[in-house]
């Protein structure tokens, strides 16, 4: 009986010194965590502030302008939706092929493979604006000569976007079980059966997550782009991959760069849209992510 | 005797049409990812290609000029030194890692010893969405909000223009923020939890484990996540470029404007250099220098990354 009073009062050894710091560092991050979080919603009202009372279908339906009556952001949204769409239909199927080799057919730990990995890795490092040069150098003029097009600029962001593809689909595909194959192989399927049919399918929400962030950071990408000629006024939507074209976080930052401050406040409220189609996606590729993961659990 | 000749026919397999079918198929889909992965490869060796030719062509042009300490490639004569757009580089990102590492750090900390389960899956999200806005939107809000509503008022040194360095740090320290969180806290779950119970047993309170235990225990990811941060905000382009202004002032004050090295490179994209001059040749060579810190930035980062996966998984 005694002993039990003396271990329940325990506690009471830690020195309020001890204590004290306990208490402030825990106080310390939690006001941590809330300005990192905080930060979001200072970003976002403040450009609220500025520009919200501006949005409507009108901005949808204008095209770039130097006029602010008639000013909008039409073709940067259909330019955004041509560039990032095309980048993602060559580097999603690239990218989880890549990806398929290096995780089901590679040799592991091989000089090569591993050589690969690094390189791949490594690859989602580089600064976005040096894949502009590349673009600039072999694209647009080099031996590609495509121009200032929709078509350089999707070939600049499927190679920023291949790297990330390659690394999320490598994770979703390991965290595959091998019972999986295994069961597949011992019931006479190819390994490309098994993988193509088992593999794959069971992947694919772990890739369709890692894929809309990717894209969503692809539409948001300005730097690159600024190299191909997309800060430009483009009032006609694009037609093919050999149309002009401009982007939306390129006309932003045109707008913003006007002295008049009517178009800084349409540059706001660019940003707007912008970030109210980012959120969405990102958005959803949690809410993917979440069923995947309880999927798994199960 | 009809027996035996069953059992050698049966063991003479020869592939049915339909597994030579599938045989088939499987060799196609592996002549399709060799194509793929051959891709991934030659990105890498395009970016290579495409800087280092005319990177080394413009040096070789430039020569010592490059020490110098004007940068000024479109005058006449032009002058080529390129320090103040390596201090104006480093003086941001100093500026955006003493904001974003003790905020990011303290966040991971959060994420892998305090914050309940449910909590953590909250906060994980918005951190990411954090990460998703895009620089862009960061840069009108160092340009419309951080540069004349702070900057522009408090800072004691000179009087701050519509563009200085120290907004431009505050921003890019705002896009790292995830960055260092999400790295540094992989890195801090990784420890395995026995570390943890141990350090409890012994009587340490949950400061004490979190920052004595846990924190050196992953001290390496927590290192890696730094440099990865580093090498993401030494290669920022836009916001550089719309907070800190065009102009390459070599300069100590962070309240004055600055040129970051890939803020040059965007610069030259908005038009205001001619294609194929000389000074138009420089952004090859900046470029090059980009590729090469920020690589060497994150095989180290990287490396220190598998190093600690090895050790506890």
């Amino acid at each position: 009986m005694n002993k039990m009073a003396q271990s329940v009062s325990l506690k009471s050894r830690i020195s309020p010194r001890r204590l004290f710091v306990d208490g402030s560092f825990r106080f310390f991050l939690y006001i941590s965590i809330f300005i990192s979080l905080g930060m979001i919603f200072w970003v976002v009202s403040s450009l609220w502030n500025e520009a919200g009372w501006l949005l409507s279908w009108d901005l949808v339906t204008k095209f770039p302008s130097t006029n602010i009556d008639n000013a909008g952001f039409q073709s940067p949204l259909f330019g955004s939706l041509w560039v990032v769409g095309s980048a993602t239909l060559v580097a999603l199927p690239t990218g989880l092929l890549t990806a398929l080799y290096l995780e089901e057919f590679a040799g592991k730990g091989n000089k090569l493979t591993r050589l690969i990995e690094l390189n791949i890795q490594n690859l989602a490092g580089v600064p976005a604006v040096v894949f502009g040069l590349i673009g600039l150098a072999f694209v647009v003029r080099g031996f590609i000569k495509w121009g200032f097009t929709v078509g350089s600029a999707a070939a600049v962001i499927a190679m920023l976007m291949l790297p990330v593809i390659i690394i999320v689909s490598r994770e979703a595909i390991r965290a595959v079980p091998p019972s999986y194959r295994e069961g597949a192989l011992a019931l006479g399927a190819t390994p490309w059966q098994a993988v193509w049919r088992l593999v794959l399918p069971s992947a694919i929400p772990g890739t369709a997550t890692g894929t809309i962030l990717a894209v969503s950071r692809a539409i948001g990408e300005s730097a690159p782009l600024l190299l191909l000629g997309a800060l430009s006024f483009v009032t006609f939507n694009p037609t093919g991959l050999d149309s002009p074209f401009t982007i939306m976080p390129l006309t932003i930052f045109k707008y913003a760069s006007d002295s008049r401050e009517e178009f800084q406040v349409l540059a706001s409220a660019g940003s707007l849209i912008l970030i109210a189609v980012l959120f969405a996606l990102n958005l959803i590729a949690i809410l993917l992510r979440d069923i995947a993961t309880r999927k798994r659990n199960v | 005797m009809e027996k035996a000749t069953i059992v050698p026919k049966a063991v003479q397999l020869s592939p049915s049409p339909h597994l030579q079918r599938r045989l088939r198929n499987q060799f196609i889909a592996k002549i399709f990812m060799t194509i793929a992965t051959v891709l991934s490869v030659v990105v890498t060796v395009g970016i290579v290609l495409s800087l280092f030719p005319t990177a080394i062509r413009t040096l070789a042009a430039v020569g010592g000029q490059l020490f110098g300490v004007t940068w000024a490639p479109l005058f006449t004569p032009p002058q080529y030194g390129i320090l103040p757009l390596f201090t104006g580089t480093l003086m941001i990102v100093a500026i955006a890692m003493l904001v974003a590492v003790p905020v990011g750090l303290a966040a991971a900390i959060f994420l892998s010893d305090y914050a309940t389960f449910n909590l953590r899956r909250i906060v994980k999200p918005i951190l990411e969405i954090l990460a998703g806005i895009p620089t862009v939107v960061l840069g009108l809000f160092g340009l419309y909000v951080i540069n004349p509503d702070f900057v522009e008022k408090y800072w004691p040194i000179g009087e701050p223009l519509a563009y200085t360095a120290v907004g431009a740090g505050f921003v890019t320290g705002i896009l790292i923020v995830p960055i260092i969180a999400s790295v540094a806290d992989d890195a801090l779950s990784a420890v395995p939890r026995a570390m943890r119970e141990a350090a409890y047993a012994l009587g340490a309170t949950r400061r004490e484990v979190a920052t004595k235990v846990v924190f050196n225990a992953g001290l390496s990811g927590v290192v890696a996540a730094l440099i990865l941060a580093f090498a993401r905000a030494f290669g920022e382009t836009t916001i550089a470029l719309m907070v800190a202004g065009s102009f390459p002032k070599l300069s100590g004050n962070p309240g004055d404007p600055m040129m970051t090295l890939s803020a040059f490179i965007g610069f030259a994209g908005i038009g205001d250099v001619e294609v194929g001059s000389q000074a138009y040749n420089t952004i090859f060579l900046i470029g090059a220098i980009l590729f090469l810190v920020t690589l060497i930035f994150n095989i180290i980062g990287n490396k220190i990354i598998s190093r600690y996966r090895e050790a506890y998984e």
